[in-house]
């Protein structure tokens, strides 16, 4: 069976051009400079930058990569930020050219790398829909089959005619991937839109998706929802530093990516302050994860917390939180503490330490994010996945026990009671 | 499912096989994309369309009044009113069409990142915004005719043909400024400045009679001089003759730019989503 899109030694590079450091220049300078440039490319407009050039470094999004999708396949493209996903996603709806390679697709191909591109405030969801509609390469007297359809899925039936920037963020994000979702192509190629809404539409927008793949029309999805994408997809590219390190089923890319990320570290401290993350404001120096009781983190072991950090505001009400996330990237839960409440914060160390309870959380792999904040509402500096940390199932009996669904698995009290036999 | 003819191949500098039916196939996105921009336009003003008539209309009275009255310069027995209101209307449709198509692209950016679709679309649908509100000067045109009992001669059929070849102007520059734009915003700055010229240098407040003739020529460099004294020639009729050396090298460099501008656009378009 012939593959529905075979890509072959794919490359993609970029320019990134950085500013000279060679002590200050004159505004002279830069003007005479951007003028010469500014001419040479008026002369040789499609020379490109010239070649070793110090301020000028090639950075390949993509390098050298290939594979096959076949008819029907729902491929599930993973890896982490920077790998190159959405790079390959724009060359392959031909939003950018590639450097070198090729690629040969047989079918009409729809991309979805943003919900609502090209809607207008302006304009009522009615002319809205059409428009999009348009954008997307639907015809007029398709949208017109649809369009009592695509509003009842939207659910937005009684504000057809209010410009959408009165719109709830949530009514036009439904609208949105609705128009998106009407779409009818052989190929669907979908960037992490399913990362909007509420939980409800979520699951609406991954039934639709369900539904387009079991039609037997091919699907391209990237997102980092594991858990989603587990659902959806029956195989899996794994793409690291722009090239295709893993390409077959959707579990087996699953695995090989939460094995080789190297984020699963339960404790990170930095020595120098001026290195530290944070900012003008605050350094984060260190954050460790360590069992409560014994040395291993169970699920009866209880898990500590402790965050040490500088500070410089002086005289505020600050506030630390910290949340927390399963591997797949499902939010568990979110806690923090007021530092200070009387606006009486001083420069200096700070250390904070939470204590999660015994009988919380599954067995899994959890990663925290940390959020310093001020009055409780402003965000000061918050830092994503900075720790993760793994909870083992405990062993009962001696058997190593098939783990239990649920994010959290707490111990909660029952109470049953013997009635009486039936008469 | 799967039929041979429908190969789509995305390879380094390959030129669209099928650019011109893509465009062709487009062509709804195209009149969405106007449609849009005049229904935008003048949401939330208070008299709306009117702002189409109210500037030309404004302009050509500030023009009568310093061209005709303060400086005394001759019509050729038409109303100075008429002889200005003929010349603003092609050059108020060329330079918006210069200044919003220029603009187009970068207005448009997130779509450009985010969709495919001929990018063309983008610039052509902007110079056909700017050609509805040319129309509907139009008609105050016409109505000016009629106040000062003005009738026009049989060349007024001609007028399609000038009509056709200020929207090819208006394209073909502002294909070259939209293209240039994204890379350079110089360009942002440039087109005000060299709008704000035109309106001056180009026979718009007078007859471009009054150029001395040995500098006619020269001065027919600018296109427009050529389109303002088509459309002269065609609305005012009577003894307006057309200076043929100069009309003949405005209609040249009118297809230079577009065909050019054309050529630079495509070969620049694929680039845009990365620039941008």
């Amino acid at each position: 069976m012939p593959s529905v899109i075979a890509v072959e030694n794919l490359s993609k590079k970029y320019i990134i051009a950085h500013q000279k450091q060679m002590g200050p220049t004159t505004l002279r300078d830069t003007l005479s400079n951007s003028a010469k440039r500014f001419a040479e490319t008026l002369l040789h407009p499609f020379v490109g930058a010239p070649k070793n050039d110090p301020a000028h470094e090639e950075f390949w999004a993509l390098k050298d990569i290939s594979f096959d999708i076949q008819q029907g396949d729902r491929v599930g493209i993973i890896g982490s930020n920077g790998a190159g996903k959405s790079t390959l996603l724009k060359i392959l709806s031909r939003i950018t050219e590639p450097s070198s390679g090729q690629i040969r697709i047989h079918g009409r191909v729809s991309s979805l790398l943003e919900v609502g591109t090209g809607f207008h405030p302006e304009l009522s969801g009615r002319e809205n829909v059409y428009l999009n509609g348009a954008i997307l390469g639907m015809s007029k007297t398709e949208i017109n089959k649809k369009f009592d359809e695509i509003i009842a899925f939207a659910e937005v039936e009684k504000f057809l005619d209010t410009p959408v920037k009165r719109y709830s963020s949530g009514m036009y994000v439904r609208l949105a991937f609705a128009v998106a979702a009407h779409l009818e192509p052989e190929i669907l190629i979908v960037d992490e839109v399913l990362a909007v809404g509420d939980a409800q539409f979520q699951k609406k927008c991954l039934g639709k998706m369900d539904d387009v793949g079991k039609e037997g029309r091919t699907i391209l999805f990237v997102s980092h929802n594991l858990a989603a994408m587990k659902t959806l997809c029956n195989t899996g590219i794994l793409l690291d530093k722009g090239q295709v390190t893993f390409n077959g089923g959707v579990e087996g890319a699953v695995d090989e990516y939460l094995g080789t990320d190297k984020l699963h570290k339960n404790e990170i401290h930095w020595d120098n302050i001026a290195d530290a993350p944070g900012n003008e404001n605050i350094r984060l120096l260190s954050i460790s994860v360590k069992p409560k009781k014994g040395t291993v983190l169970n699920i009866d072991s209880g898990v500590l917390i402790e965050i040490q950090f500088y500070n410089t505001i002086i005289n505020a009400n600050l506030d630390t939180t910290i949340h927390l996330l399963t591997i797949e990237g499902v939010p568990v839960f979110a806690s923090g503490t007021p530092l200070s409440r009387n606006h009486d914060s001083k420069e200096g160390y700070y250390t904070a330490t939470v204590e999660i309870p015994p009988h919380l959380l599954n067995s899994g792999i959890y990663k925290v994010t940390q959020i310093f904040g001020r009055d409780q509402c402003e965000v000061l500096y918050k830092i994503g996945d900075v720790v993760s940390f793994e909870i083992q199932d405990t062993v009962i009996r001696g058997i190593n026990m098939p783990r239990i669904p649920g994010v959290i698995r707490p111990m909660l009290n029952w109470s049953t009671d013997y009635l009486e036999k039936k008469s | 499912m799967i039929n041979n003819q429908s190969v789509l191949v995305i390879e380094a500098g390959r030129a669209e096989r099928h650019y011109w039916r893509d465009l062709w196939r487009y062509r709804e996105l195209l009149f969405f994309l106007a449609w849009r921009d005049i229904l935008v336009r003048y949401k939330q003003t208070v008299i709306g369309m009117a702002w189409s008539l109210g500037r030309p209309l404004l302009t050509m009275l500030v023009f009568t009044l310093v061209f005709s009255k303060l400086a005394q310069l001759p019509s050729g027995g038409v109303p100075y009113p008429i002889l200005v209101f003929v010349a603003l209307l092609p050059w108020q449709f060329f330079s918006s069409s210069l200044s919003s198509a220029g603009d187009s692209l970068i207005s448009n950016a997130g779509m450009i990142s985010k969709v495919y679709f001929p990018r063309l679309v983008i610039p052509v649908s902007a110079v056909i915004v700017n050609f509805v509100d040319f129309l509907i000067a139009g008609v105050v045109l016409i109505g000016l005719m009629v106040w000062y009992g003005f009738a026009p001669s049989l060349r007024i059929f001609a007028i399609p043909l000038f009509i056709f070849m200020t929207f090819i102007a208006a394209l073909g520059a502002g294909l070259w400024i939209a293209a240039l734009n994204v890379k350079y915003r110089d360009f942002r700055i440039i087109v005000p400045f060299v709008v704000q010229f035109g309106l001056y240098i180009s026979p718009i407040g007078f007859s471009s009679t009054i150029v001395p003739e040995q500098w006619r020529l020269i001065y027919s460099l600018n296109p427009m001089v050529g389109v303002i004294d088509g459309f002269r020639w065609a609305i005012l009729g009577g003894d307006t003759q057309l200076y043929w050396p100069g009309f003949l090298l405005s209609i040249f460099l009118v297809l230079v730019m577009l065909v050019t501008g054309i050529a630079h656009f495509r070969k620049t378009e694929k680039t845009f989503a990365d620039v941008i």
